[in-house]
């Protein structure tokens, strides 16, 4: 794709986008992992003794905690979004907050509030799911996917 | 009148008689916030949208400017103005206020010397007495229109750069007391290809540079004439891709006389990775700052170079390539010629 791009360019343009690139500065990729990695396992971290917390004093179990813990942690992802403090703590985690379920949550509140301006119907209704729409498509499909293989390896592949 | 192909030498040499600039909070915090007219601390203005805070930022501009030249809005004949919303609906609503004749610009971040081009060609043509022009730019306005919502979180690129909240006006006249507007030369729309909407600089810094030189083949002079060339919102890596070109091409321009808007109004530490951007960066910082500068005698010639990009949301999902554009004004201020 890019080296397609790439072909189309003239000379003169091709000149520029190597003087520009030496002038780019790049995504600080190392740095960012780590950061990642620690506030990502931060938010895994607290969502553990949340669980624990169910699971001690609730009556739940292992497998049933899992659902009141996403949901606690979604509403104090909404929290966080409706105070304007996830996007700032999300510039510094980067895919740390982005890839637990509070950054699909995150999403979700923030498309929310952005449209509220345009009504509930056109405005919450509509936009709400703008950016978690295509995770909800992809993720549901890539399930489907994957249900289908299984189903055919232990049908007919006697696994 | 016409020099060369694309500049204009204005005989009558247009006055800004007087400006207005509105800034928000995060300006209110940045190294310049002492050249606004007014500061707001709330991004809201006190409306129940972004959209329409936005409006009100321009209103109040336009107001500003007409008060401090003592200039009624009966006066004013025309309007030229622009933002970055869709069908620049802050703009024109602001218009709709004041009630003069009015003109839409969209430039994208060059609206503001765009605005003063034209402007300065009907005044010295006589085609009006008093007329207004200026650009405005909201932040989370404008963020909702190009990119996610506000409280989105994803994590934005070094390249990226901050939208500015603020609008900046000037009310232009044949005769009165100010700097003058000597120049103009209108860019072309260059696109060099890069796709990234979040390295805006380097994608605008040759569209900067061909206008540069561009107006100094054409008026014949070379960068000494001016004592500062500033550029709209070119940020770090425009500023310095545009400086690698110019020693390229050979054309001698200095570090010193050459700075950004953008990498102006806001102080070090504030969390705008390579600088500031948007319409009412240039506007702001140009009708504000460095005005004042002008009239405190800290220099007499400046050539201002409002940096736009024409991509739109749409476009940039297409896979389309940002093409660029540059208007540049020359204004002079004391001295004589």
């Amino acid at each position: 794709m890019s080296n397609n791009q790439k072909k189309q360019l003239s000379p003169v343009q091709q000149e520029y986008q190597d003087i520009q690139k030496q002038r780019e500065i790049k995504r600080p990729v190392v740095k960012n992992c780590i950061k990642a990695f620690l506030i990502g396992g931060l938010i895994c971290l607290i969502g553990q003794v949340i669980q624990n917390f169910y699971i001690y004093y609730f009556d739940f179990t292992d497998q049933t905690a899992g659902n009141p813990t996403v949901g606690t942690l979604i509403f104090i992802a909404m929290l966080l979004t409706g105070f304007g403090v996830y996007d700032r703590i999300a510039q510094f985690g980067g895919a740390g907050t982005a890839v637990p379920v509070t950054g699909f949550g995150n999403a979700i509140i923030s498309a929310a509030i952005e449209h509220r301006t345009e009504g509930y119907v056109l405005g919450v209704g509509g936009n709400m799911f703008k950016l978690a729409g295509s995770v909800i498509v992809f993720g549901v499909f890539s399930a489907f996917v994957i249900a289908l293989i299984k189903t055919i390896l232990i049908q007919w592949g006697g696994l | 009148m016409l020099a060369g192909h694309r500049t204009w030498v204005f005989e009558q040499k247009p006055v800004i008689i007087s400006t207005g600039t509105v800034g928000g909070p995060f300006e209110a915090d940045g190294a310049i916030a002492e050249d606004f007219d007014l500061l707001h601390a709330d991004l809201w203005l006190k409306q129940d949208s972004y959209e329409k805070a936005h409006k009100v930022l321009f209103e109040e501009a336009c107001q500003k400017a007409m008060e401090k030249g003592g200039i009624q809005k009966e006066q004013v004949q025309f309007i030229l103005a622009g933002d970055l919303i869709n069908q620049i609906t802050p703009t024109s609503f602001a218009s709709r206020t004041i009630g003069a004749p009015y003109f839409g610009l969209f430039g994208a971040c060059s609206t503001s010397m765009e605005g003063l081009a034209l402007g300065a060609y009907i005044i010295n043509t006589k085609g009006a007495k008093y007329l207004l022009t200026g650009a405005s730019s909201h932040d989370t306005a404008v963020e909702k229109q190009f990119r996610y919502p506000t409280e989105y979180g994803g994590q934005k690129p070094p390249t990226a750069q901050w939208t500015v909240t603020g609008a900046g006006a000037a009310l232009l006249s044949d005769s009165g007391e100010g700097p003058r507007v000597t120049s103009a030369t209108i860019g072309r729309v260059i696109d060099m290809g890069l796709t990234d909407p979040f390295n805006m600089g380097g994608a605008m810094a040759p569209a900067a540079v061909d206008t540069i030189e561009a107006h100094l083949t054409e008026r014949n002079i070379d960068s000494t004439y001016y004592d500062l060339i500033v550029t709209g919102d070119l940020g770090q890596i425009g500023q310095e891709a545009s400086l690698d070109l110019f020693k390229k091409h050979g054309t001698p321009i200095s570090k010193e006389q050459y700075q950004d808007c953008g990498l102006m109004i806001y102080r070090e530490g504030q969390p705008v990775l390579a600088g500031g951007s948007g319409a009412g960066c240039s506007a702001t910082v140009v009708y504000g700052h460095l005005l004042n500068r002008m009239k405190k005698g800290e220099f007499k010639r400046m050539l201002v170079v409002a940096t736009g990009a024409l991509l739109s949301p749409l476009s940039f999902q297409q896979n389309e390539t940002i093409p660029c554009i540059a208007h540049a004004v020359s204004i002079e201020y004391g001295g004589g010629q």
